[in-house]
């Protein structure tokens, strides 16, 4: 299905994010819009101070726009409280971290059942989603380790594994390698190639050139502007 | 919906984990808290129950008047032969009843006698009275029959025994119609055994159950009115030990103590030589002082109890700065604020809730230790034990508040990058 026809999942629409510091105005984010797609594979690179980890807090619902909207699955959350925007991390986002975050004195099978805690969905259809998941991701016989038992990329594993379990419209990745060495980084990567190929869409932030080229748009961003938008689809896949 | 809850508080024991002793030292807390509130409420409780039933085995409407040996002048004790002449009158005794008209007036005498049979022997108070006594004293007979009007206009040499009295001198045999002996020459016929009393009420450190009773008549004519006593080694003049006036209601003790006191102040006042007792006036001044001591116990309690939960308040604060990152990973993951206020405020009430149920379990075995060791009776109450679990409980809720809701307003992105 070409790109175009497929929903968008995420939106931003001439996004600001400003902030105050004493008397002067940070323009973190000063107009930046963007369409993701369902089922691409997305990038956004910069340098520090570009607007990055700006961009990924709004894209997480972390954080709001000063100004600006952006859209989930079409739903403007720009103005949502608390509440609802947590509703719409728990139902809609993936979240994965550079440095894993799993808790860490639950069970790997119980980190994995944390986001549908939090939407009353724990049970026997959760142990059997997390069951499959983990042996998805190659985990299958670690489900009652501690997180600590296990190696940094089967952390992560267990995390997109967790990121996976909600269904949602697509996963968010902050420098999901930064803490790998490079073997396991193509492991994570190569993960990533499999999933996208499965449909999920995939957004990462990172500063790294390797793991920006796996994917199909770069978004680069300097002084919280778009500075462009790479296409690195080959030339028959980018075709209408 | 429990399902959940279940897993909250299990997620509360398992963070709690982490730190076993800081949890546990935290516990400790709580738990001394819970245990001496209980603890002490059982010795207090222990305390009044014995005293309100000693109030009421004296009857509540009841007035004693009792004749007190007064304080003896280096002239007067210098003398040991002089007689020392104090206490209540046969003829105040009329007075008492002509006063008070609807009352029993009983009268008792107390002499103090070596009393045998065969081998056995023991100094006890031999009390002389009349029938009426029984009743007023709210004892029961066991055996026999009690003294009767008859013995007493006939001056009979009959007695009946007090329950251990009789155990001591017949240990094998029925004491009906046996003859004891009190002092060297008195001799009485047993007519009857009262039923144990079990209780410490009685003249002069003796309990009743160790008493002999015989009729007031008998005891004037065969010990006289001045009697040696075998303690001091004095004669003593004294008619009358006791007159217990028993009214018809508790609301006519008020007005008959009054009377009384007003009657026996011109002769005995300056003497000192009467002493009026109330059952209901005492009764009502433990329980005053029972209230008394709760207002104590509670403020104490909540002192404690106040440390405790600070020590808890310090522990989830320092938990919660620990844990940011997780409440960091937990709201990215969906949790509201709500949700990481339950799960801090759980850990809080978990904590407590142990340490008061420890705290309960120790709260209920040192009153036996105490009971064991010193001879105190105490009384554990149920609804003592669920008020000191339940405030408790609540202590951890409370002071788990202010943490819980840090917790929960901290900015997730904050939170997260947090090391």
């Amino acid at each position: 299905m070409d790109r175009a026809s497929r929903p968008v999942v995420a939106e931003f629409d001439a996004v600001h994010r400003h902030y105050r510091m004493g008397e002067n105005v940070v323009r973190a984010l000063d107009g930046v819009s963007v369409r993701i797609h369902q089922g691409d594979y997305f990038a956004i690179m910069g340098r520090s101070g570009s607007g990055k980890s700006t961009m990924l807090n709004i894209l997480g619902c972390l954080d709001r726009p000063t100004a600006g909207r952006y859209l989930v699955g079409g739903r403007d959350v720009s103005q949502l409280d608390d509440d609802a925007l947590s509703e719409v991390r728990g139902r809609e986002i993936g979240f994965i971290f550079q440095s894993f975050n799993l808790i860490p004195q639950l069970t790997v099978l119980e980190n994995l059942e944390v986001p549908l805690f939090y939407q009353g969905r724990v049970g026997a259809e959760s142990r059997r989603k997390a069951e499959h998941l983990a042996e998805r991701v190659g985990l299958g016989k670690r489900l009652e380790h501690k997180p600590l038992e296990l190696s940094g990329g089967q952390q992560q594993r267990v995390a997109i594994a967790r990121a996976l379990m909600n269904d949602p419209l697509f996963l968010l990745a902050d420098e999901a390698t930064g803490n790998l060495d490079s073997n396991t980084e193509q492991e994570i990567l190569a993960l990533f190639d499999d999933l996208r190929r499965d449909g999920v869409t995939i957004v990462v932030v990172t500063h790294n050139q390797k793991v920006a080229d796996r994917a199909e748009f770069t978004l680069w961003l300097r002084d919280g502007r778009v500075e462009r938008l790479d296409d690195n689809r080959r030339p028959a896949e980018a075709a209408p | 919906m429990i399902r959940d809850s279940w897993r909250i508080v299990k997620l509360g024991l398992k963070s709690l984990m982490l730190h076993k002793l800081r949890s546990s030292l935290t516990t400790a807390g709580i738990l001394f808290g819970v245990a001496s509130v209980i603890a002490m409420l059982a010795v207090g409780e222990g305390a009044s129950q014995q005293a309100l039933e000693q109030y009421r085995d004296m009857g509540v409407t009841n007035v004693l008047v009792r004749s007190v040996r007064p304080e003896e002048t280096q002239q007067s004790s210098s003398n040991m032969w002089s007689v020392l002449d104090y206490g209540i009158t046969y003829a105040e005794a009329d007075r008492i009843q002509n006063l008070l008209p609807q009352s029993q007036v009983v009268r008792v005498r107390e002499v103090q006698r070596g009393v045998m049979r065969g081998e056995a022997f023991r100094v006890t108070v031999v009390v002389g009275t009349q029938p009426e006594f029984l009743e007023v004293s709210n004892m029961k007979l066991a055996e026999g029959r009690w003294l009767t009007d008859l013995d007493l206009r006939n001056q009979e040499n009959v007695c009946v025994l007090g329950h251990s009295l009789a155990r001591l001198l017949f240990p094998l045999e029925n004491p009906i119609d046996q003859t004891i002996l009190a002092g060297t020459e008195d001799r009485f016929r047993v007519v009857g055994v009262l039923a144990a009393q079990g209780r410490a009420a009685g003249p002069n450190g003796t309990t009743y159950d160790e008493c002999a009773f015989v009729p007031l008549t008998s005891s004037r004519r065969r010990f006289g009115d001045t009697i040696r006593n075998l303690t001091t080694n004095r004669f003593e003049l004294t008619e009358l030990h006791e007159v217990k006036v028993k009214l018809a209601s508790s609301d006519q003790v008020e007005g008959a103590a009054t009377v009384l006191r007003e009657m026996l102040r011109p002769a005995h006042q300056t003497r000192g030589d009467t002493e009026i007792t109330v059952p209901l006036e005492l009764l009502q001044q433990e329980e005053e002082s029972k209230r008394m001591f709760n207002i104590v116990l509670a403020v104490i309690a909540s002192i404690s109890l106040l440390v405790g939960g600070i020590g808890i308040m310090n522990v989830m604060l320092a938990t919660v700065t620990e844990r940011t990152r997780e409440i960091g990973i937990r709201r990215a993951l969906g949790a509201k604020k709500k949700h990481v206020v339950q799960q801090f405020l759980v850990e809080a009430a978990v904590l407590s809730a142990l340490g008061g149920l420890v705290g309960v379990a120790l709260g209920m075995v040192v009153p036996r230790v105490i009971t064991a060791r010193f001879d105190v009776k105490t009384v554990v109450l149920p609804e003592h034990v669920l008020l000191a679990f339940c405030i408790s409980a609540a202590v951890g809720v409370v002071f788990g508040i202010y943490p819980a809701w840090r917790a929960a307003n901290m900015d997730p992105v904050e939170a997260l990058r947090h090391e």
